[in-house]
């Protein structure tokens, strides 16, 4: 079916957190943590907005709107409605109003607390514009958005060397992965013609029968598995847990990080399905799905805890959607619906334990639960959910995804057996996490424990409440987001039937039941388990953490000897590279072809032409038998004058004027710096190096004469200048041609290069101002580098 | 360098270098001239008038930062080149606007905007680099 067309509403809606970064810390001025009321509004209103698709999508329908941004590029802003990216969109902004509350009150009195909301806005549009992406370019600029975004959120708390190294982590990471998706998009750009991602799920086929299917294949999961922290990039999601606990709860459980998957799910029809995809993707998934649960059961930080499970889950959903069997996709559907409910309440369950108690170490904690009941509430129904146990959505989707793996005839029992593990050790840290910190003995806690103001515990309750609502109403939830959204997977209608219990005794339910004891067995064994993990992961002794940064200390390394083996620091040996390579450039053509200018014959000159000349000549003689280095500047300067009389004799007085005007200013600013830096007033070059600087100054001397020579001798191309003539006066108004190609015809040149002269101007005085650096000779040799800038700049 | 005749008319000469810059500037659309070499020739004066009277006064009658200057040249002449999108015109295409005042034709246009940021970013950058070079040995 095509998409149908539809007003710009949606468009505004994804601009909307946008408008509401600008407004909130104004807002936030004013209103105090209170502004998070009417800042929740926006996200709220979204949501109203997109439940308006929930109807005509679950009938099959799809919808685009597009407004054009860059037409002579086909880069357009533009929206795909369908039932995958309602979904998304509708836990983005059902969970960010949540999250923007609880933001208002977990940072009360804040004094940031203004630029938090507007990072966190900018967040939410960047996340909207991605999930609703149709455009692929505009897709990818809403990808990288999220990626910044992520950065700025993560690295909030900037004092701190732990949260802008784990910021730079996390950029660096999916920024890498947004390079290859870039390549991936515009691959796929090219080998197909077409860039709206809805013209593509039209016909599925489009990019496997390009050719370029495994690269395209290859540069995708570069992307979604850096931005989902797939094995081995697994490491920067957990330190991302230095943001502050919104941020953990929204961006790296319920939303950002699903951004891999999404773009997986999206790009099913047109890459799953085959032979790669069965493979590659159900091997890392089912990896990450192991290694991120053993890691999770070895930390005692509840938002660490809750960390790697998150990377588990997205491992769980990887390796489902690598299967491309259909109800094993229906329930990665379900379990990415359920675990951003559980996962989100859970988080903000964390950062109120946190806020409230002063720790989140969960041996630290116990008996917490007549102090906060309302919390422990939440907690518990959100774990429940996390366990997989009934009446929660967390069960259903197990069950159907257990239903998928078991059926799938790929390696259908080694995938089972993954997710049986993972899912059992979920089930321990949802333990951990809802019961260590409430039940027991009371804990003495570093703050006195109570329960946290509305803003904190209204997300919580409302998540996990939500959790179970969706699975009372099985039936409908199935309809109205399941069965869309597996409709967008699969790229054809498909009906889902979910139902809140088991219909009949099959193995979906002995696997549950296998998973709810051994997890029930290991919660007694945790704290062995825990120091089993630990010995091993000792053992080991290397992580990809730890590779990261060895990684970046090698790059900066390389770049540092690198750096020091081109940049000598010296003047000297710059100037002669540059000499050399010039005269290199403009003899070695003219050699091989053979084809130097021939001798013109001798115009016949005027007697003060040739006085010019001869001025110009002996203003060269005397900077070479000049005594001091002063005296040389100046007569190089008569030669320099000698040439700008003789652009003026031969009609270019643009030209003249300027060349006037720069001899001057070299000459008194080359002064200024022989007197500024204190340099030797006498050159004291041996003679082998003064001998060898000659003859390659007289090499690229000679090359620069011949090569003007031959152009002199072409044929003039008159094209440009006609041109010019022309049209100086008649459409741009003005008699000065010279002036007018600077300011008008090329005015755009003109920009970069007065961009340039700025630059150099800031770098020389910056330089200028460098005056505790011992080394005289280093910093004048780098003067004179930025010198020679300004007057090729000119 | 500090003579007493020199330090007499490098007031007057900059005053007239800095007059002649802007004749320059503004003839340069049909005539020799134009922003860069105007800038030039301002930059000289400034330079001129640093050696003779030392760079803090230079500092204090241009009041401004010369990079400030030159910094707000670029963005000028960046923003000359935006007054094309209100007519729905490709960025940089010259806008004109011609009348009579007192029986003399006046055009101002984009292109005159632009070349006024090109003799702002070539007086500040060049300037400061000119009097940041004198500021030692004055002060």
């Amino acid at each position: 079916m095509t998409p149908a067309a539809i007003d710009d509403t949606t468009l505004l809606a994804v601009l909307a957190p946008f408008a509401a970064a600008v407004v909130a810390p104004v807002l936030t001025r004013w209103f105090k943590h209170n502004a998070a009321w009417p800042l929740a509004l926006v996200p709220a209103l979204i949501f109203l907005h997109f439940t308006g698709f929930i109807g005509p999508v679950s009938h099959g329908e799809t919808f685009v709107a597009s407004k054009a941004w860059a037409p002579s590029f086909g880069v357009n802003f533009s929206v795909y409605v369908d039932g995958l990216s309602t979904l998304f969109a509708l836990l983005i902004s059902g969970i960010g109003t949540f999250i923007i509350l609880y933001s208002g009150g977990y940072l009360k009195d804040h004094a940031q607390q203004g630029r938090f909301f507007s990072f966190m806005f900018l967040f939410m549009g960047s996340m909207l514009g991605l999930v609703l992406g149709n455009n692929l370019i505009s897709l990818f600029i809403f990808w990288e958005l999220t990626s910044i975004t992520s950065f700025l959120l993560i690295g909030f708390d900037n004092l701190r060397a732990a949260s802008r190294r784990a910021a730079l982590q996390a950029l660096l990471v999916t920024g890498g992965g947004g390079l290859a998706l870039l390549a991936a998009f515009i691959l796929i750009i090219s080998a197909t013609g077409e860039i709206e991602m809805s013209a593509l799920l039209g016909s599925p086929d489009i990019i496997k029968d390009t050719g370029l299917y495994l690269p395209i294949f290859l540069l995708v999961l570069g992307g979604a598995f850096t931005k989902s922290a797939q094995f081995p990039f697994h490491f920067w999601l957990p330190n991302a847990m230095e943001a502050p606990t919104p941020v953990s709860a929204y961006l790296h459980s319920a939303t950002m990080v699903k951004a891999g998957v999404y773009l997986l799910m999206r790009m099913h029809p047109l890459l799953g399905d085959t032979v790669l995809w069965t493979t590659i993707l159900p091997l890392f998934g089912g990896l990450t799905l192991l290694v991120g649960t053993l890691l999770a059961v070895r930390q005692t930080d509840l938002k660490l805890m809750l960390a790697y499970t998150t990377v588990a889950s997205l491992g769980l959903l990887v390796m489902l959607t690598g299967t491309s069997h259909e109800k094993a996709l229906e329930g990665a559907v379900l379990y990415l619906l359920a675990h951003s409910l559980f996962k989100g309440g859970l988080f903000m369950v964390a950062g109120t334990i946190d806020h409230e108690a002063g720790t989140r170490d969960v041996t630290r904690l116990g008996g917490l639960r007549s102090a906060m009941p309302i919390t422990f509430a939440a907690a518990c129904l959100a774990a429940l959910s996390m366990a997989g146990l009934p009446p929660f959505i967390g069960f259903i989707a197990k069950e159907v995804l257990y239903y998928g793996t078991w059926n799938w005839p790929g390696a259908g029992l080694a995938v089972t057996l993954t997710a049986v593990a993972g899912n059992a050790l979920m089930l321990v840290i949802a333990a951990a996490v809802a019961l260590k910190p409430f039940m027991g003995p009371k804990v003495e806690t570093p703050k006195h424990a109570h329960e946290g103001p509305v803003l904190l515990y209204a997300g919580p309750v409302v998540l996990s409440l939500t959790g179970l609502v969706l699975a009372l109403m099985a039936h409908t939830t199935g309809e109205l987001f399941v069965g869309p959204t597996l409709s967008s997977l699969t790229g054809e209608a498909t009906h889902v039937e979910l139902h809140l219990l088991p219909t009949s005794f099959n193995a979906p339910l002995i696997l549950s039941l296998i998973t709810i004891g051994l997890g029930i067995v290991l919660f007694t064994q945790l704290d062995r388990l825990r120091a089993l993990m630990g010995a091993v992961l000792a053992a080991i002794g290397w992580g990809p953490d730890r590779g990261f940064d060895q990684f970046v200390a090698g790059i900066v390394g390389f770049s540092g000897r690198f750096t020091r083996l081109v940049q000598t620091g010296n003047m000297r040996t710059y100037m002669i590279v540059i000499f050399v390579f010039t005269a290199i450039a403009v003899l070695l053509p003219g050699y091989l072809t053979g084809g130097f200018p021939a001798m013109p014959d001798m115009p016949v000159y005027r007697f003060y032409e040739w006085g010019i000349f001869f001025i110009a000549a002996l203003g060269l003689v005397a900077v070479l038998i000049a005594k001091t280095r002063l005296t040389a500047i100046v007569s190089l300067g008569i030669q320099g004058f000698a040439v700008a009389l003789i652009f003026m004799m031969f009609g270019a007085p643009d030209l003249s004027f300027t060349q006037f005007m720069v001899e001057t200013l070299s000459v008194v600013i080359l002064a200024l710096v022989m007197t500024r830096l204190n340099l030797m007033p006498n050159d004291h070059r041996p003679l082998p190096v003064a001998l060898l600087t000659g003859a390659v100054a007289c090499a690229a001397g000679l090359g620069m004469t011949l090569t003007l020579l031959a152009i002199t001798q072409q044929p003039f191309d008159t094209r440009l200048s006609d041109f010019f003539a022309q049209y100086s006066r008649a459409i741009a108004h003005g008699r000065n041609i010279v002036n007018v190609i600077i300011v008008d015809f090329r005015g755009f040149d003109t920009l970069g290069e007065i961009a340039v002269v700025v630059l150099a101007g800031l770098c020389v005085l910056a330089l200028i101002r460098v005056r505790t650096k011992p080394d005289k000779t280093a910093e004048a040799s780098t003067v004179n580098a930025r010198q020679a800038q300004v007057s090729e700049a000119r | 360098m500090r003579t007493i005749i020199f330090r007499t008319i490098a007031p007057f000469l900059t005053a007239l270098m800095i007059l002649f810059s802007v004749f320059v500037l503004l003839r340069g659309h049909n005539d020799p001239g134009g922003g860069f070499i105007g800038g030039l020739i301002a930059a000289s004066a400034l330079a001129i008038f640093g050696i003779a009277c030392g760079v803090a006064s230079v500092r204090r009658a241009i009041y401004f930062h010369p990079m400030g200057v030159s910094g707000f040249g670029l963005f000028l002449a960046a923003l000359a080149g935006i007054l094309s999108f209100f007519k729905s015109q490709a960025y940089m295409t010259s806008q004109w606007l011609i009348f009579e005042l007192f029986d003399v034709e006046i055009a101002l246009s984009t292109p005159m905007v632009f070349d006024i940021g090109v003799y702002l970013v070539v007086v500040g950058a060049i300037g400061s680099i000119a009097l940041a070079l004198e500021e030692r040995e004055n002060d």
